[in-house]
């Protein structure tokens, strides 16, 4: 088993608060980043799949293809966008990158060939906050 | 001057904008400013190296405390724009675009009134890890 990663990037906004507390509790939980009209950042993505090498070509998987597969399905949702507001797939939840990256895989499953295997979403928010989702 | 040294402090802040001008139509900003005037903002995980220059002091051998420097840095700066609204949330972007150019303008502007007069300041903003200005250039 082989593993290839692709990295992205996109750039947006968001704010993490419960809609079910008063803004106390929110300011309270979420502090700085319950922010009402939003904050942002520079968000990397990391996609890493696993598979056995194609006999032909060599690869598990183009990774120009799976650069696409990931701008298409994700990138061109999220990038330049609200979080909160702009994406379908995050309507009626928390905005944490918890949730965005359970997101993201969901988005990204539908876009793989049978015979490649989604690893691992990572998602770096600034350079000291990361996630990472196994699908588990 | 033979002995200027340049000195550097590097802080960041998170924050949302967006880039319009209010006085054109939606269709030209969006053909100028493309995704960056969205109208739902977006975001950036900003930067920002700010380089002092001058002589050591005899005494100390600094150019300027980098205590004094970053605690200036965040009173000035970062508690002003982290997880802000650069548009909505800012006096200093009421009627001013936030480009990352304004953006180092304005930052150089609120720090230049600290630091000594025979001190040099020049502002680098990073708005993403391939963006980024001077100011002065």
């Amino acid at each position: 088993m082989v593993y290839l990663t692709r990295i992205e990037h996109f750039n947006a906004a968001h704010r993490l608060f419960n809609p079910a507390w008063t803004t106390e509790r929110n300011e309270e939980v979420f502090g700085k980043c319950a922010n009402t009209n939003w904050h942002g950042h520079n968000f990397e993505l990391y996609v890493t799949v696993k598979g056995i090498p194609d006999p032909e070509t060599g690869f598990i998987f183009n990774a120009k293809k799976l650069s696409l597969v990931i701008k298409e399905r994700v990138i061109e949702k999220l990038d330049h966008r609200n979080l909160n507001l702009d994406v379908d797939f995050m309507q009626g939840k928390l905005c944490s990158i918890e949730n965005l990256v359970m997101g993201i895989w969901q988005e990204l499953l539908p876009g793989l060939p049978e015979r490649v295997k989604l690893h691992c979403v990572k998602l770096v928010e600034t350079p000291k906050i990361y996630i990472e989702y196994y699908g588990e | 001057m033979a002995n200027k040294v340049a000195v550097y402090r590097k802080e960041h802040f998170n924050a949302a904008h967006r880039l319009a001008n209010p006085t054109w139509s939606v269709e030209e900003n969006d053909r100028v400013f493309g995704k960056c005037a969205l109208p739902n903002y977006h975001g950036h995980n900003y930067e920002l190296i700010v380089k002092v220059i001058g002589e050591p002091d005899p005494e100390t051998g600094y150019v300027i405390d980098m205590k004094v420097l970053s605690d200036l840095i965040q009173r000035e700066i970062v508690a002003r724009f982290d997880h802000r609204n650069l548009n909505l949330d800012t006096v200093e972007f009421q009627s001013l675009n936030p480009t990352a150019e304004n953006i180092a303008i304005v930052i150089f502007n609120l720090l230049r009134p600290h630091l000594e007069i025979k001190l040099d300041l020049q502002v680098r903003l990073y708005e993403t890890p391939r963006n980024f200005v001077d100011y002065p250039a």
